[in-house]
């Protein structure tokens, strides 16, 4: 049984509001026990490398900022950097070409996906690098008659970066160009319509309208595809780059410090991945804007909030979005 | 203005449109009305070629909507001049379409800029003026996830505005506003009216078809039902179904 001892009254004033609630927190006895069992392993783990494996530490220290690795560095750099370039704009033409009402246009695409995505990146660069051993000269129409426009030679062309350039880029091309078309058909039809209504092209549309609404959805894969190739870019030891892990393995062979130098490049690696993922967080974080009612916390602002409150859950409460502003009727 | 003479239109199986004869004057305000699924909207779209008629004529000021005529042969219109027609009709969507990643006041210069390639600084200066005109001089700098529905709708009204359209389509503009805001929609299209556009309004709003309206068609099931003054039409409906469908309504 119940009873309303008080209905809502016109104009009414709120009551006073009641003491907080203070009540004892739930204990976490699993918690603790999987620190232990985390704990002995780490312990087991840190044995085994520090003092069983016996890795001789100045090695790695010495070779840690050797000229060599750092120039493979820049070079790592340089080519991931490029690739991914290559691959973006090329999946970008590529992406758009697919969803062509051109049958010819789309199709090309299609076949292009199809093509790069199926065979793998280390037979594409390899098949870069052996490209002069059956085409010695680059050019439109056919060589030997007056009907050929000579580019250059293969030899002189394409270079051993070159071909891992082409062999990352062109493939990473295939993959961007399926995450530009997912981000592209993510934009609401509306938008097209509108554009179409206001008398723009095809093309315009595209580029004014719907690829700039598209990126919020490109930009979080593509970040993953930029950590993936600069990974990846260690293939280009198949064409003899001189970067990260090509130099590495140079070492490796002439000192036989094989497990020490795998340390070096591995850390490398790691720094390098790990600065990407900050950028990553930050970039999808200012693309968030707008489309998400609450900004995820930056690492910075948890460990503060851990430090002040003892744990790194949901905050009891959060800022309310600046209010939108209120209609101004006339 | 507007002459449409048989039209059919489907979507595959489904026939939409099932011969429409209509036609619109200049400065006339043509108010739609009917159930949904009439084939309101289709219309209203194939109008603007956002969708292609099967059969029948329809053209726009004299002109065939997506094709010429040559002899007695019809030739299909290339895209570019199909962008081009597109441009001298305005259209008003349900659900706005603003372009969200562009202010109150890029979204009404984009299409000026890009499409009739004028100056910058005279694309600024309509858009600021349409703006005012709408009622939103104090938002030029807002984005639309910033503005209420009411809001949004007046700025798409202005969007289409500045392209200087010899004819306005508005396909339900306001279905998707709180009733309080529908009001202020309906006022900057009746101050529209009143300057002598050429309108053509799918609506459910009875009371403005009966202001502001020249004529209120009715449809059903992809044909017009029955047409005429709003007043008559809306106090003493001649079809049976007609009669069902304003019983439902008002």
């Amino acid at each position: 049984m119940s009873e309303i001892t008080s209905g809502p009254q016109l104009g009414a004033t709120p009551g006073p509001r009641p003491e907080a609630i203070k009540a004892i927190p739930v204990r976490h006895h699993w918690r603790w026990v999987s620190a232990v069992v985390v704990l002995a392993l780490a312990a087991q783990i840190a044995y085994t490398i520090l003092v069983q494996a016996g890795l001789q530490w100045q090695v790695i220290g010495h070779y840690l900022f050797q000229r060599l690795i750092l120039g493979g560095i820049l070079v790592t750099l340089e080519l991931t950097i490029l690739a991914m370039v290559v691959g973006v704009i090329l999946g970008i033409v590529l992406a758009v070409m697919r969803i062509s009402p051109n049958p010819v246009v789309s199709w090309v695409s299609w076949f292009y996906i199809w093509f790069f995505r199926g065979t793998p990146v280390l037979v594409q660069i390899f098949f870069w690098y052996n490209l002069n051993s059956v085409i010695k000269v680059i050019g439109l129409g056919v060589p030997g008659t007056p009907f050929f426009l000579l580019l250059g030679h293969t030899n002189s062309l394409i270079s051993p970066f070159m071909a891992a350039l082409l062999g990352l880029g062109l493939n990473e091309a295939a993959y961007m160009a399926e995450i530009v078309r997912a981000g592209i058909i993510s934009v609401d039809q509306g938008q097209t319509e509108a554009a179409q209504a206001l008398g723009m092209t095809r093309l315009l549309l595209m580029r004014r309208v719907v690829l700039p609404q598209a990126m919020r959805v490109i930009i979080p894969p593509t970040g993953n595809e930029t950590i993936s190739m600069l990974k990846t870019s260690s293939l280009a030891f198949v064409a003899s780059v001189p970067e990260l892990f090509t130099r590495g393995d140079q070492i490796a062979n002439a000192t036989f410090n094989v497990i020490e130098l795998i340390f070096v490049v591995s850390i490398w690696y790691l720094a390098m991945t790990s600065i990407l993922t900050v950028g990553q967080f930050y970039l999808e974080r200012y693309f968030a804007r707008g489309s998400q009612r609450e900004l995820p916390l930056t690492p910075l602002a948890r460990f503060r909030r851990m430090l002040f409150t003892g744990h790194a859950s949901p905050p009891e409460f959060v800022a309310p979005a600046p209010a939108v502003p209120t209609s101004e009727h006339r | 203005m507007v002459k449409s003479e048989a039209v059919h239109k489907s979507f595959g199986r489904l026939e939409v449109l099932r011969g429409i004869d209509l036609e619109v004057y200049p400065k006339q305000v043509l108010c739609l009305i009917g159930p949904s699924g009439s084939g309101k909207s289709t219309f209203l779209r194939c109008i603007n070629h956002l969708e292609k008629i099967d059969a029948g004529r329809l053209s726009v000021d004299g002109e065939l909507v997506g094709y010429r005529q040559q002899g007695d042969r019809l030739y299909e219109l290339p895209d570019a001049d199909v962008c081009k027609k597109r441009s001298e009709i305005g259209m008003v969507f349900q659900r706005f379409n603003l372009f969200p990643h562009m202010t109150a006041l890029e979204n009404v210069m984009e299409a000026p800029i890009r499409v009739k390639k004028l100056y910058r600084s005279v694309a600024l200066e309509m858009a600021q003026q349409l703006l005012e005109r709408v009622g939103l001089g104090a938002k030029l700098h807002v984005y639309p996830n910033q503005l209420s529905g009411g809001q949004q709708q007046r700025v798409a009204i202005a969007r289409a505005l500045a392209m200087g359209p010899k004819l306005m389509l508005f396909d339900e503009p306001t279905s998707a506003l709180d009733p309080e805001l529908v009001g202020e929609v309906l006022d900057v299209m009746r101050g529209l009216a009143e300057e002598g556009m050429t309108m053509i309004v799918v609506t459910h709003e009875m009371g403005f078809a009966r202001e502001v309206g020249d004529t209120l068609v009715f449809m059903d099931g992809g044909v017009i039902v029955e047409s005429g003054k709003p007043r008559e039409v809306l106090a003493n409906p001649q079809q049976e179904r007609t009669r069902s469908f304003l019983s439902n309504v008002l």
